[in-house]
């Protein structure tokens, strides 16, 4: 059972740590958010995933005080899921009202929109 | 219509706070306080929902309940959608590490009229390849920061994928 | 019974290491929206590292506690980006 809690933290690792460096690599907000939001949502899943499958197994082998654990996660995980591209959506749309242009854009149907 | 409100404010409250006190007891997973307690706030929120909810213009639709259009959202959670998430995901991680963009903001328009389905196919996109929702219109069209601009292919197919019918099945 | 796991541990301080390279942004960040997407994403980094802690120390309310977290911090983010808003 240990290597697929191994495989789960690593995959899960391995995305947060690109959404953070996302946020060093693109050039404005609207491609750091995308960066920032996908590979942070998706790594604490693959996260939260290893942390149920570790409850699992601690259950299985004997300690009752992990009985809840999973059901405590999949609460924070259906949240997470929820509320990140939510906000991301609240500052996209702050950053655009505020007349910061998108860089490197080749169309821009908003900005027409908004003249 | 306030009974409704009452119904499916407490519901929710009650599989919340049992889903969070889950393994206290003995009758199945919870313990008689704990099943007394959940009553007692599920009770005192549906209230509350209750005086709020028609001040602030929200209706409740019933037909939302029909356990037929959760089993095809979990169907949707579960099938497409988990398969353009991860495929966003290896999208998104290959444009960090080569840092190839092509960037801009189109309008889409999905068709769906229920504010329920607007924001679910909302987050949806933001979620999956290369697509953020950045503000919406009157008429509930989307405008969409796209990371890597596509002019020849067709537009919703690239940006929505078989979403919206899904969320028509699921929401509307 | 074991009292923490060092495995969690070292994850959770991974997660530190992540979110102190999202600071950085929160400081050079040319514009405020920018500050916004690097507090947002640090943000998630903390409810992941609370969870882990939590897992590794045994104790089920530290994973409340991050709920809580969760909820405080998406409603943050939104006012934050109100603020931003009305401001332009």
């Amino acid at each position: 059972m240990s290597w697929l809690i191994y495989l789960l933290f690593g995959v899960g690792m391995a995305f947060q740590a690109l959404g953070a460096i996302a946020l060093h690599r693109f050039p404005d907000v609207y491609t750091r958010l995308h960066g920032a939001t996908k590979c942070t949502t998706f790594g604490s899943m693959f996260i939260y995933l290893g942390v149920m499958v570790y409850g699992m197994t601690m259950v299985l082998s004997g300690d009752a005080s992990f009985m809840a654990l999973p059901f405590h996660v999949a609460i924070i995980m259906l949240f997470i899921l929820i509320t990140n591209p939510t906000g991301a959506h609240a500052i996209a749309r702050a950053a655009h009202r505020m007349g910061i242009k998108p860089k490197q854009a080749v169309i821009d149907e908003l900005g027409e929109a908004d003249r | 219509m306030t009974g409704a409100v009452l119904g499916i404010v407490f519901l929710f409250s009650m599989v919340i706070y049992l889903a969070l006190s889950a393994g206290s007891g003995s009758i199945i997973f919870w313990s008689i306080g704990e099943i007394a307690f959940g009553i007692l706030f599920a009770t005192i929120s549906a209230v509350i929902a209750c005086r709020i909810f028609p001040a602030l213009g929200l209706k409740p639709r019933v037909a939302l309940l029909n356990p037929k259009r959760w089993l095809l959202l979990l169907a949707y959670s579960f099938g497409p959608f988990l398969f353009h998430l991860t495929k966003a995901n290896l999208d998104v991680a290959y444009r960090v590490i080569t840092g190839k963009i092509r960037p801009g903001i189109v309008r889409i328009s999905p068709g769906l009229r229920t504010s329920i389905g607007i924001t679910m196919l909302a987050n949806s996109i933001t979620l999956t390849p290369g697509t953020l929702t950045v503000d919406i219109d009157e008429n509930k069209d989307l405008y969409v920061h796209w990371i890597n601009v596509d002019e020849e292919k067709d537009r919703m197919r690239e940006i929505c994928h078989s979403f919206p019918e899904w969320i028509r099945r699921v929401a509307e | 019974m074991t009292l923490f796991d060092p495995g969690l541990m070292f994850l959770a301080g991974s997660l530190v290491v992540l979110m102190l390279i999202c600071i950085a942004r929160t400081i050079l960040g040319p514009t405020n929206p920018d500050r916004a997407v690097a507090l947002d994403t640090m943000n998630t980094l903390v409810v992941a590292a609370m969870v882990l802690l939590g897992t590794s120390f045994g104790e089920i309310v530290y994973i409340d506690v991050a709920i809580v977290y969760a909820i405080l911090s998406f409603v943050t983010t939104l006012y934050i980006s109100k603020y931003l808003e009305d401001n332009a």
